[in-house]
């Protein structure tokens, strides 16, 4: 099968590769770049585990032509961390019990950093509704939605 | 809610400085970043790609497996079959000696319920292997099925599983599980009412996030390290030391990382048939369950039906209980003569009545099999008989709450399979539920202790 090479930034840093035409960037991340934080639960566009940013926009890495990111910037859940730092969105996952076997953590958080990123204020409706392409079967929705609300929360108070 | 000290005071340490207090887990900083490696995230190169042919039919014969054109399409490695398996027929619980085998790892001559593996293909990428599993061609004789428990104990129903002779597991107390306590049909005789209600379920899929899978890689010295989402560690070792006819030496499981469980990753399926695969080609194997795999193929909670027939006292007192207990394992037995097994201890319910009579059969019909989830064997139970007492209250125009009191256990009581209560803490909880549900019952209830029975 004929290869494709792709050039993209992650979290930052360059990446090229070469991957098989109609691989997912799901896959390419995955196997090829070695980000392993975006998980795959469904393969077809129903869990969000695989959720990514790319370009500001929240995308399902799973339902993504690897070859349609070429020049994009991909943003994953590993690369959120600043020097060790826990992005607020970490913390209060980590604080609010918001994460129990952790297989839909990272896909979570991208999800609400997407949110957060257009709408730093949001309602708990907004994030009910930012968050309803993201099944959890473990923790329970509601700590995951006062961990969202709590970051939003600090990121207000971080900024004033 | 407010922990109130009276209870247990005397049998109670009161250092529980964890108890109300948040701590992280241990691994949940693996989990904000992204870090945490489950089996998945493993990835070697020349990794092959395990998919299963899998059976369309209910129940069938296979006359013949027809791998040529399989083995042609371009990525394809090698193709399994049950001439490859050392140890094809097994059964997980033989373990702790609850037999007989009764499940191949790739079926052999027959198979008993739609989606059973019959043949393995590898191949370079998944998307080979998948096309290549389509090329399979498996000459089936259709046979009849048995989906419903009650068709299947019928003299003349098809039979399910050979293994076994017949459509229900053979305990050493015969065709069911039995608890007798006191005279069940005097109990009936006295009691002022009778209610006799049957409660019936479904086959519940855990459905969690990650789907059960495993990755293998050879280590080269004839030993082979698994990776797998395994909640079952020890079970799956040894049983895959019973199939592949390997001493556990040789076997290296590497896992605790569980992308949601609930009971649905404790059967023996993926690793075997992976380690086996890695052995043979000496290549890296990932054999990992799709979305649809993961609904239709993995083992289910069972279905269940639960017969109860109660007799009850006009003041409250329950005089008689008589349960038949159905649990439908499907196929194959995988924890199901454990789950039936448990239920027949649990139907009297966290009750003490006088005369108790128990059946609880373990039945094989051509459906999925089922196996473990949260609290199997007892769940299903615990919802008819709390409806059961519902209904009962409502017969003899009592409280539901008031008639749970009169029934609780308490410390010292004879439970029906011949256990005394003790450290019963059934009074106690529903006086809590009472004050925090505000559903006020008597204050004769409210006085009432666990452990101290009133003169
Ligand atoms: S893996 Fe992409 S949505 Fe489930
Ligand atoms: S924590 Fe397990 S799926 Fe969300």
């Amino acid at each position: 099968m004929a290869k494709v090479p792709i050039q993209f930034t992650l979290n930052g840093s360059e990446k090229a590769e070469f991957v098989e035409s109609g691989a997912t960037l799901l896959n390419a991340l995955r196997d090829k770049v070695g980000d392993t934080s975006p998980k795959g639960g469904c393969h077809q566009g129903t869990c969000g585990a695989c959720s990514v940013i790319i370009d500001g926009e929240l995308r399902l890495s799973c339902l993504t032509l690897a070859e349609t990111c070429s020049g994009a910037a991909i943003i994953t859940t590993a690369g959120l961390a600043e020097g060790g730092v826990l992005h607020p969105l970490q913390r209060a996952f980590l604080d609010a019990f918001a994460s129990q076997c952790g297989f839909c953590t990272p896909g979570m958080i991208m999800a609400a950093k997407a949110l957060l990123d257009h709408t730093p204020d949001p309602s708990r409706e907004d994030v009910v509704e930012a968050l309803s392409g993201n099944i959890c079967r473990c923790t329970g929705y509601e700590p995951i939605i006062q961990a969202v609300l709590t970051a939003a929360r600090s990121n207000s108070q971080n900024v004033a | 809610m407010e922990l109130r000290k009276s209870y247990f005071a005397d049998v109670r340490k009161d250092d529980l400085h964890e108890i109300g207090q948040p701590r992280p887990r241990l691994d949940s900083p693996g989990h904000v970043t992204g870090k945490t490696a489950f089996f998945a995230d493993h990835n070697f190169p020349g990794m092959l790609h395990l998919k299963m042919v899998r059976s369309p039919h209910h129940h069938a014969r296979i006359r013949s497996i027809d791998t040529s054109e399989a083995e042609k399409h371009p990525g394809v490695v090698r193709i399994l079959t049950a001439r490859d398996v050392p140890h094809n027929v097994y059964t997980i619980l033989i373990l702790i000696q609850i037999g007989p085998e009764d499940e191949t790892v790739l079926a052999d001559g027959k198979v008993r319920w739609r989606g059973e593996a019959v043949v393995a293909v590898l191949a370079e990428t998944e998307r080979a292997a998948q096309e290549a599993a389509a090329k399979v061609k498996v000459d089936y004789e259709v046979l009849p099925a048995v989906f419903d428990m009650e068709e299947a104990l019928k003299p003349g129903a098809p039979l399910v599983n050979e293994y076994h002779g017949q459509n229900y597991y053979l305990y050493d107390s015969g065709e069911c599980r039995k608890v007798r306590f006191g005279d069940v049909e005097a109990g009936f005789a006295q009691a002022d009412h009778i209610l006799e209600q049957s409660y019936q379920s479904s086959p519940i899929e855990h459905a969690p996030t990650e789907t059960t899978g495993c990755v293998v890689a050879p280590e080269g010295n004839d030993r082979f390290t698994c990776y797998t989402n395994t909640q079952a560690m020890f079970f799956t070792l040894d049983n895959t030391s019973i199939i592949l006819q390997m001493p556990g030496s040789k076997l290296h499981f590497v896992g605790g990382t569980v992308g949601g469980g609930f009971g649905g990753k404790v059967d023996v399926i993926v690793e075997p048939i992976a380690i086996l695969a890695a052995k043979l080609t000496g290549r890296p194997v990932s054999f990992v369950y799709s979305r649809e795999e993961e609904m239709q193929i993995s083992s289910p909670r069972a279905a269940e039906k639960v017969v109860i027939k109660d007799g009850v006292m006009k003041d409250g007192r329950i005089a008689a209980r008589k349960v038949t207990g159905y649990t439908d394992a499907g196929a194959y037995s995988r924890h199901s003569p454990y789950g039936a097994q448990k239920g027949a201890g649990h139907y009297p319910g966290p009750y003490t009545i006088p005369n108790v009579w128990i059946d609880t059969y373990c039945v094989y019909t051509n459906r999925t099999p089922s196996s473990a989830m949260r609290g199997f064997g007892v769940t299903i139970g615990d919802f008819a008989l709390e409806v059961q007492m519902d209904k009962l209250a409502r017969l003899i125009g009592m409280d539901p709450l008031e008639f749970r009191f009169i029934n609780a256990y308490r410390d010292g009581d004879m439970k029906a399979h011949r256990q005394p209560t003790e450290g019963a803490a059934l009074i106690e909880c529903m006086q809590e539920a009472s004050r925090a549900a505000n559903w006020p019952v008597a204050e004769k209830y409210m006085a009432m202790s666990s452990y101290e029975k009133e003169a």
